[in-house]
């Protein structure tokens, strides 16, 4: 047993966290707060890709580099912390993660390696409209190759060169792929609460595309990618939660009140007693989510929904009470609180929010413990 | 991240697992009433099961065999302590002595007569208790005021200790006394080891609100006690305090009793307007969140104990686990009451659902919060040690302690 990161794996966060604080300080997320339409920062993505750390999961058939999931939950956690203003979780986390598990043998060799080298960007559609998703809800349409509707929002739509679309089709809703920069496709960035994270809506004309997976079985293909992209996404979160309880640290040592420094003060200190209390919980389910991950564990359903309920919350608790502990300053556009707030619902909602996790937990629950009545063994 | 055990964990489980089946005490044989802590034949089937492990090595495993362990590590200790919960034969009566006060004995005293109690309290044939706490001294627990004053070769104590689980049916206490009152408060106390026959020494239980009589108030008045009972230095008592505090912590914080698959079966068999209470969606709203805290507390466990293991003292953060722990404790326990709405109210073996198990543990929940350092203490230790915040601002800290304002 091992509860931790191997040595290897801390050297390789090291030197993650030292990379992206030269190369992406804060500075970085605010310039393209300023600048919105862009929604990422093109030159720090060619930066990270470089790195090798988009085909950290992808294995060397299809021209990744395998390092393992672990390491890529590890680098997660960096991108996170550093609020790295790039389309890494949809491209790698969701996309990537929609190809190998989904894909054909060809459409795998023709996209992984672009993939893996940063060159293409990939994204996946499935919202419309307000409200969960669910299948008597998904208008865009799939028909004789080709797709006609809206997705609203994408997370990273204008950035991405494919986009995996969720669609109904005389099968039922299936999983589409489609070139973005192809005919019958119009898109335009939207305004969200998180401007460092790029969103569009894509409008589909007849837009050529081919069937990806099991026809018919969109839904159930599409929880399976969420639940592996929800272990990675809660190391970003993990990481973004911990820095806003640094951040909230270092302030209270650094303002006085009332003749001492505020962090002298219970209220203060039992608040961020409370925030490290939650960024626990989210990390340890973030690591056995990532143990499940990388070991294929049965297990990963349960763990991928605790991890992203536990990261979900922790990492909104942390930037809510860091935005408190600075006080107005906190407030400020200048301050890089809200930066943190802002990507805290960002990362809560992209696929799916914790209410809509909670019942997948809750529904996985009650699976297991069948499982266990029945004879099943659990350890 | 391996969550998994290597293949001689495997096997070391399999052998505790099978081994437990055929050696557990039959707990069926017990009525709902006996199946109590601290009922008689509850606690005799405890002393009859540590008994059977400690010749079958399998008590205090990661202890030297010298002191009646097993000489294994700390990970087998831990997987014996899963199956055993697992097989729901695990007692606390022991825990106190073995996992708080005989490893600060063993640390600290090298006296052949003391150390020669340990054995038997391994075998679960002794049982010792805790005298920390007194009326004036709670959270502060370096403010006691119990005194132990030397007379040649002896200590004679005088004061009065409270909150001291299982004292009432412990033959041995680990107690501190303060020794010099003309020193600040941490520096003056000193730790001693008492026989609780020792004439002078009363025990008076204390009923909690739970309407259980665990827990006691011990009252000393000229008790004379050799100096070979003293465990650490003269005034260096606050060391052996800390160490056994933080043992406990990280004990209570690994998370024993009625579990998420306990309260997902109360609201499988309980109904609700349609169907059952596991049907309702604030229910299993309720339950997701609940299950990522006590799902964390397990994990956590995990990463104690690989510090365990690799010889590290269990650190300031096994205090989240305990402040998780003993919260969700009772928002479950109170979660139980509401989902059964009017029956909730019952506790009595016979109508109550789950024979009250429930109830009772509800009604235990508030002493989570405050036994083995409250909430409020949790936090600061969080805050300070492990967040680097500043302590609180202290009046207490350098002056003598004879001179420290005190109330009644």
């Amino acid at each position: 047993m091992n509860f931790d990161y191997t040595d290897e794996q801390k050297a390789l966060k090291d030197q993650a966290r030292r990379f992206l604080s030269d190369v992406s300080p804060p500075g970085v997320a605010r310039r393209v707060l300023e600048a919105p339409a862009v929604g990422f920062d093109e030159a720090l993505w060619k930066r990270i890709a470089e790195q090798g750390w988009c085909g950290a999961a992808i294995p060397e058939a299809y021209g990744g580099f395998e390092f393992g999931y672990v390491e890529l939950c590890a680098l997660a956690e960096e991108l996170g912390r550093a609020l790295a203003p790039v389309p890494f979780a949809s491209s790698v986390y969701q996309f990537a993660e929609a190809l190998l598990q989904a894909g054909s043998e060809t459409q795998k060799h023709e996209l992984l390696p672009l993939i893996a080298s940063g060159e293409l960007i990939g994204t996946v559609a499935f919202s419309e409209g307000p409200g969960v998703l669910v299948a008597q809800r998904i208008a865009v349409r799939y028909r004789n190759g080709a797709l006609t509707g809206t997705k609203l929002p994408v997370t990273d739509g204008a950035a991405a060169d494919r986009a995996i679309v969720l669609a109904q089709s005389d099968d039922g809703p299936g999983l589409f792929l489609v070139d973005l920069t192809g005919e019958g496709v119009a898109r335009h960035s939207v305004d969200t609460i998180d401007p460092t994270r790029g969103a569009a809506s894509i409008t589909f004309r007849g837009a050529a595309a081919e069937s990806l997976g099991m026809p018919g079985k969109g839904l159930e293909q599409l929880a399976r990618i969420h639940d592996r992209a929800a272990v990675m996404l809660a190391f970003e979160q993990l990481g973004g939660a911990d820095r806003a309880l640094e951040m909230a640290r270092d302030y209270a040592l650094e303002r006085y009140a009332f003749g001492r420094q505020i962090g002298s003060y219970q209220a203060i200190k039992h608040k961020l007693a409370d925030v490290f209390v939650n960024n626990e919980v989210a990390r340890a389910n973030a690591y056995f989510g990532a143990w499940a991950l990388s070991s294929n564990a049965p297990e990963l359903p349960v763990a991928a929904a605790a991890a992203r309920v536990a990261a979900s919350a922790a990492y909104w608790f942390a930037s809510k009470e860091n935005i408190q502990t600075h006080g107005g300053i906190g407030f400020t556009w200048e301050a890089d609180c809200h930066l943190f707030y802002r990507r805290a619902r960002h990362l809560g909602l992209v696929i799916g929010a914790q209410r809509d996790w909670k019942r997948r937990l809750a529904d996985r629950l009650e699976t297991q413990l069948a499982d266990e009545l029945s004879g099943g063994s659990r350890e | 991240m391996n969550f998994e055990d290597s293949p001689e964990e495997a096997k070391y489980r399999a052998s505790v697992r099978s081994w437990i089946a055929a050696n557990a005490p039959d707990m069926s044989a017990l009525g709902a009433d006996e199946r109590r802590n601290w009922h008689p034949k509850h606690k005799e089937i405890a002393r009859r099961w540590q008994a059977t492990k400690a010749d079958a090595g399998y008590a205090c495993i990661s202890w030297p065999k010298q002191w009646g362990g097993a000489g294994g590590t700390a990970i087998e200790e831990a997987i014996f302590n899963q199956e055993e919960v697992r097989a729901g034969v695990q007692f606390t009566y022991f825990m106190t002595g073995l996992h708080m006060l005989l490893p600060a004995l063993l640390e600290h005293n090298q006296d052949e007569h003391s150390l020669s109690r340990v054995p038997a309290a391994v075998r679960g044939e002794e049982i010792w208790c805790q005298l920390f706490s007194e009326p004036a001294s709670g959270s502060d627990s370096a403010g006691i005021r119990c005194s132990a004053i030397q007379v040649g070769d002896e200590w004679v104590i005088n004061g009065q200790k409270v909150w001291n689980s299982g004292a009432h049916v412990a033959d041995y206490g680990m107690l501190v006394a303060r020794t010099d009152a003309d020193l600040p408060k941490h520096k003056g106390m000193t730790v001693f080891w008492v026989d609780m026959k020792t004439p002078g020494l009363e025990v008076r239980p204390i009923r909690v609100m739970s309407g259980e009589s665990e827990l006691n108030e011990v009252f000393l008045e000229e008790v004379r006690i050799p100096d070979s009972q003293r465990v650490g230095a003269v005034n260096g008592g606050w060391k052996v305090v800390i160490s056994t505090l933080m043992n406990e912590r990280a004990a209570l914080g690994s998370g024993t009793g009625l579990s998420w698959r306990d309260v997902m079966n109360l609201a499988a068999q309980t109904p609700s307007w349609e169907g059952t209470v596991m049907q309702d969606p604030a229910f299993r709203e309720w339950l997701a969140g609940y299950y990522i805290s006590t799902e964390a507390i397990r994990l956590m466990s995990f990463r104690t104990l690989t510090s365990l293991s690799k010889g590290e003292a269990p650190g300031p953060a096994s205090s989240a686990g305990k402040l998780l722990w003993s919260n969700k404790t009772q928002e479950m326990t109170s979660q139980a009451l509401d989902i059964q709405d009017h029956f909730g109210l019952l506790d009595g073996a016979g109508e109550a659902q789950f024979d009250g198990a429930f109830q009772q543990r509800f009604l235990w929940s508030p002493g989570l919060r405050l036994g083995g350092g409250t909430d409020e203490i949790m936090k600061n230790i969080i805050a300070e040690r492990v967040l680097g915040l500043p302590g609180d601002i202290r009046v207490d800290k350098n002056v003598p302690f004879r001179e420290i304002p005190h109330g009644r």
